[in-house]
């Protein structure tokens, strides 16, 4: 079954044992959006996010994720995503070139095709002179970047990111940015989460999750108004105050 | 299967770049023989002996030019008196007295005599060992010449004459080593992979988890049979070892204890989430028995009943009889069938607690 949107959540949860840590969940994200997915720390998002990306199996509810069943349909849904996580996910001691190479590889690529990317990525990014060069030798900014093409390199309908902006200089986030809207352009769904309330004004719509539950949920210029905010930070300190739950 | 190479390649890459590792990789099994081979050894080599001759005849003479000539033994003492034996042990200025009763003659040695040997049993290993030597080399002495109905005991040390130290400890450092390399690097490099946040991209990707888990391993598996063939072409060319028997079999009993091992490094790594915590459970909870209780070290007849049935649970010991049969006893797979099968089995549970401990965790 194909839907129009990318990811359709229902009333998705999961609970570990008592604890509610994803508490009845719903929403949708359009093809090509950019959707920010907020909340304080501990309030679900890194859960919520591994039933979507099909880490985690759903206590309860249902979701699509480019049409697939989260339940039933998690490898196609594996083929179907790129992922980013907030850790750093390159490998030190590749090359540039290695780790392009390794991860079109696991996704199944052609070695040309592979070629053909690394090529064309390595130029749209001005990395081409260091395509040789060990990762480690990179500065953070541009291994962010180069994580962040190199969970695009299969083309995926839908990538997830997980924070991936933490610990970037404001110029290099907003070059990071860039290259969201690009993909974006390209027709990419984008499934952000961050920290950033600046990086949260640069995303189509936005949820706010408190607590397990999804709080909030619209552009955030109907944010700001519903919650009587000049900028995203009041908003988000307004939900987040009312939150219970400790941080984990 | 073109996934599956591309992560192999990759591995080989990691631990390419990674000299230091390499380097200890690659040296360990070589200082290692080469360490017990030359330098660390049991053997005893000119031991410092005394000698009290009470009898003072021909026959005395010959029994102390015997000890002296050999080369375990090394004359360096005449006692005369009691109070002089406890003196000479307790300065240690002789590791060995040997008392030749007054009552000694060359009828007495072609009949019936005693000695007595006294030896430095502080260190108990040295002292039997000494007590060996000492009889095997005055035992001729005490054969009797004309048919006499003494009761004789002819030793001879089967397999390994010399008494070789090599015998014993290159099976040892064998398992030691495949342990290490196998249980120890796998699980510290599939851990690192999820310090590193790597694995959950693995996960994410359409690579089937299990693929990822093997795909870890195979290049360990080969770095630990280039290890086994560079400690049996050591032994064999630098310390004499034979390989009496099939060759084929040794190798192929090897690549087995190798998966065991592998499969114990993946078990490891599902249960721990640090790599310091992953290398210290291979170290104390694998390196230590193995040591310890494989009869490497010290023979599996000699522990407390407790700690012989532990031991039935080190693959080492398994693995540890298996090369010591087939290597040096010559025997072939009719002899070792039980022993590998038990190390088959042990295999096969390793890996059915790693898979399913693998699901729970992606649950």
């Amino acid at each position: 079954m194909k839907s129009d949107n990318a990811i359709i959540a229902t009333n998705l949860s999961k609970h570990f044992g008592e604890f509610k840590a994803v508490d009845q969940i719903s929403f949708e994200v359009k093809p090509g959006e950019v959707f920010g997915f907020l909340g304080a720390n501990g309030a679900g998002k890194t859960t919520a996010m591994k039933m979507l990306i099909g880490l985690s199996t759903p206590s309860a509810g249902s979701a699509t994720i480019a049409g697939f069943d989260v339940y039933k349909e998690t490898e196609s849904i594996k083929k179907n995503i790129g992922y980013m996580s907030q850790r750093f996910s390159l490998y030190e001691d590749l090359t540039v070139r290695e780790n392009l190479r390794f991860y079109g590889g696991i996704y199944a690529l052609t070695r040309k095709a592979i070629q053909e990317k690394s090529e064309e990525v390595l130029h749209r990014l001005g990395m081409w002179n260091v395509a040789n060069n060990l990762v480690s030798s990179l500065p953070l900014g541009w291994k962010q970047k180069l994580a962040f093409t190199s969970a695009l390199l299969h083309n995926p309908q839908i990538v997830f990111l997980d924070e991936p902006t933490g610990g970037v200089d404001p110029v290099t986030r907003r070059e990071f940015w860039e290259l969201i809207y690009e993909a974006a352009d390209r027709g990419t769904t984008i499934f952000v989460t961050t920290h950033y309330m600046d990086e949260a004004e640069y995303c189509d719509r936005i949820s706010m999750m408190v607590d397990g539950k999804i709080k909030a949920l619209d552009t955030p210029t109907g944010l700001k108004n519903q919650f009587g905010a000049k900028d995203m930070d009041q908003v988000f300190l307004a939900l987040a105050r009312s939150a219970t739950r400790n941080a984990d | 299967m073109k996934q599956f190479l591309i992560f192999v390649k990759k591995e080989f890459l990691h631990i390419w770049r990674d000299k230091r590792t390499l380097f200890i990789l690659f040296g360990m099994p070589i200082t290692q023989i080469m360490l017990f081979g030359f330098a660390l050894s049991n053997e005893v080599k000119n031991a410092k002996i005394g000698i009290w001759d009470q009898a003072g005849n021909q026959a005395s003479k010959q029994i102390i030019a015997k000890l002296d000539a050999s080369r375990y033994f090394d004359l360096v003492k005449l006692i005369h008196s009691n109070q002089e034996v406890n003196a000479s042990l307790r300065s240690s200025e002789v590791n060995a007295v040997l008392v030749i009763p007054a009552s000694t003659s060359q009828q007495k040695i072609n009949g019936l005599a005693k000695m007595q040997f006294i030896a430095d049993a502080s260190d108990p290993n040295t002292a039997t060992t000494l007590k060996n030597y000492a009889l095997s080399i005055l035992s001729p002495e005490f054969q009797p010449e004309t048919g006499s109905p003494s009761i004789q005991t002819s030793v001879r040390m089967f397999f390994n004459p010399q008494l070789k130290g090599a015998f014993n400890f290159v099976p040892g450092v064998m398992a030691m080593i495949l342990l290490l390399v196998s249980t120890m690097m796998t699980s510290i490099s599939i851990v690192r992979e999820k310090e590193l946040g790597t694995m959950e991209l693995m996960l994410v990707s359409p690579l089937k988890p299990i693929l990822v888990i093997i795909a870890k391993a195979v290049p360990y598996f080969f770095l630990s049979m280039v290890n086994v063939i560079s400690i049996l072409v050591l032994s064999v060319w630098a310390l004499d070892l034979p390989i009496r028997g099939n060759l084929f079999l040794l190798l192929s009993e090897s690549m087995l204890f190798t998966i065991t091992a592998l499969c114990l490094g993946l078990l490891i790594s599902t249960i721990t989430a640090s790599q310091q915590i992953a290398m210290l459970i291979s170290l104390v909870g694998m390196f230590l028995p193995t040591l310890m209780l494989s009869g490497f070290m010290f023979p599996i007849e000699n522990l407390p009943p407790p700690l012989k049935v532990v031991s039935n649970i080190v693959p080492a010991k398994w693995y540890f009889l298996i090369v010591k049969n087939v290597m040096i006893k010559g025997s072939g797979f009719v002899d070792v069938w039980k022993e590998t099968a038990i190390l088959g089995l042990m295999t096969l549970a390793f890996l059915g607690i790693t898979v399913k401990k693998f699901k729970i965790r992606l649950a």
